[in-house]
């Protein structure tokens, strides 16, 4: 699933690469042996029904959760602070807002530290302003990010991701509770970063307005890959909660836990 | 103006303003990390510090029996700080209890430990409510170099605090000390609260780092602008108690507090009205574009 791509991502050393990864939370075990791979300019959509594990991925690869067993690595080396740098990450966006009112700016503006900097360049106060305007809300750089609506906050937390330039993006439910300019003013951005060779990781709930760019979908129930490849037809309907049945067209031979999963080129 | 020339007087408004500008930048992470109750209960424990201090100088026979109290309430605030952050961060279940436990304790064996040493209900009163009238050098000294260590690391490092404190899985995922970066926090906030407590006293501590973060959150939008507009209304509201107090028979750390309810309420009570006449006017403006 190369067609969307103008870069051949299957000689590229992948950005990121998973293997048998496991996580337990509160000494239960969520993750039992999940692979994942994405190379350089490849949009890999992760998916699942609720309490499938996919927030859970994500949040081990990025170092927010620990990991028991299995391995990660970003840029063919496990991450440190100097791998994390080169990484642009976008939480689910929280409706429960921090206590001290802050502006989209300053938010955008931290995601100019890390990687050994513990203060924001000089010029971060123009990068952020410039991020936003790409992302098409410029004129609510000086607003209380708290007042602005579910799309723009997603917004806002997408730039402070993309201020970074990051080789890797990985995003966690991006769509959830979105508007639809937010929605298009997303997809537009993704194709940017795709098209420069970003290797970019999204978690999705259903593929919706993404789909065009999705190269590769990794199915995940009940914390195990179900299937790894091209996109599910018509995802949304079976990924809605209740629906979290493994889609009769997946191989099943592709469902055991502990695989690594080599993205198909 | 004669009255600026006694040293008292002098001592009295340099603390107040040192501690009125060092407690709001604590409190602004506090109240960002929604811990605003934090410094209440390390208060609490502080007390067993200085109580453990003051014991300890009666047992050294010092000729000031309370010399190691205000080591001995950083020792006994940090500890508490450092162990409340490891259960915040771990999430432990039943933290809250522990804390409860923690911060009770620290206030009974304060208490106890005050009696035992031979302090009187006089001593224990001016750590509960503050004592600013009988700061001598040393406590000037002592309260601006920590107020000094406050305003470095608090201030010199709020970007990367800014970061923990909104969002500490984004922090996390951009490779900031996360771990480090919290518990700076949480020491800052016993660092604070030692050399709050000698102007309000440790029941009240809280209040200033608290109430100048809240009044300034009123009227400002951005994370920086409400620190900085934080710190000067501590700094205004601990002048003004204080200079009060001088003319006045009150207690200070009591009037800097319910000077700062009255001022918290009077511009809820402004943004209120021009909210409302605000919005009859112009209909709602944060509509979603």
């Amino acid at each position: 699933m190369t067609a969307h791509s103008p870069i051949d991502t299957s000689t590229l050393a992948p950005a990121a690469k998973v293997t048998g990864l496991k996580v337990a939370l509160g000494g239960t075990e969520i993750l039992h042996g999940v692979g994942l791979t994405c190379a350089p300019g490849e949009v890999v959509a992760v998916m699942g029904g609720n309490g499938s594990g996919k927030s859970t991925l994500i949040r081990a690869m990025v170092g927010a959760i620990p990991s028991t067993s299995g391995t990660i690595q970003m840029f063919n080396e496990a991450p440190t602070r100097k791998t994390m740098a080169r990484v642009g990450y976008v939480p689910q966006r929280v409706s429960a807002a921090s206590g001290v009112s802050a502006t989209a700016r300053e938010v955008v503006m931290s995601g100019l530290l890390g990687g050994g900097r513990l203060r924001a360049p000089r010029d971060a106060r123009q990068r952020a302003e410039q991020t936003l305007t790409d992302m098409g809300i410029g004129e609510l750089a000086g607003r209380d990010v708290t007042r602005l609506s579910g799309g723009q906050q997603q917004r806002v937390l997408i730039a402070r991701a993309l201020v970074r330039n990051p080789e890797l993006l990985i995003l966690d439910e991006p769509m959830a509770g979105v508007d639809v300019p937010s929605q298009d003013a997303l997809a537009h951005a993704l194709t940017g970063r795709k098209d420069a060779g970003t290797a970019i990781i999204i978690v999705l709930h259903e593929l919706g307005s993404l789909a065009p760019l999705i190269d590769t979908a990794i199915v995940l129930s009940q914390g195990c890959v179900t299937h790894v490849g091209e996109p599910p037809h018509e995802f949304g309907v079976h990924a809605l909660p209740g629906h979290d049945h493994v889609h009769p067209h997946y191989d099943p031979h592709e469902s055991e836990p502990g695989i690594t999963w080599e993205v198909a080129p | 103006m004669s009255l600026l020339t006694d040293p008292l007087v002098q001592r009295m408004l340099i603390v107040a303003v040192l501690v009125g500008l060092a407690a709001p930048i604590v409190g602004t992470y506090l109240v960002q990390r929604r811990m605003a109750l934090l410094g209440d209960g390390i208060g609490h424990v502080a007390l067993a510090g200085v109580a453990a201090g003051w014991l300890v100088g009666s047992w050294a026979d010092f000729a000031e029996r309370d010399a190691l109290a205000i080591p001995g309430a950083i020792v006994f605030a940090v500890a508490a700080a450092a162990i409340v952050e490891r259960m915040r961060s771990h999430g432990t279940t039943g933290a809250d209890v522990v804390m409860a436990i923690m911060f009770y304790g620290g206030i009974a064996a304060g208490v106890l430990l005050i009696s035992a040493a031979g302090g009187t209900n006089a001593n224990l009163l001016g750590y509960l409510f503050g004592s600013i009238s009988t700061v001598g050098w040393p406590d000037v000294w002592i309260t601006a170099t920590l107020a000094m260590v406050i305003l470095v690391i608090g201030l010199g490092l709020r970007q990367a605090l800014f970061a923990v404190t909104n969002d500490q899985e984004f922090a996390f995922s951009i490779g900031l000390p996360v771990r480090v970066l919290n518990m700076i926090v949480a020491v800052l906030a016993a660092v604070t609260i030692t050399v709050a407590m000698r102007v309000v006293g440790v029941l009240l501590v809280s209040a200033l780092m608290i109430l100048p973060v809240a009044i300034a959150q009123l009227v400002t939008r951005s994370f920086a602008h409400t620190m900085w507009l934080a710190m000067g209304i501590g700094a205004v509201l601990c002048l003004t108690g204080v200079g009060i107090t001088l003319s006045h028979d009150l207690q200070p750390g009591a009037l800097i507090v319910v000077l700062g309810v009255a001022v918290f309420l009077l511009i809820s009570i402004i943004n209120t009205v021009t909210r409302q006449r605000h919005q009859g006017q112009l209909g709602r403006v944060d509509a979603d574009r």
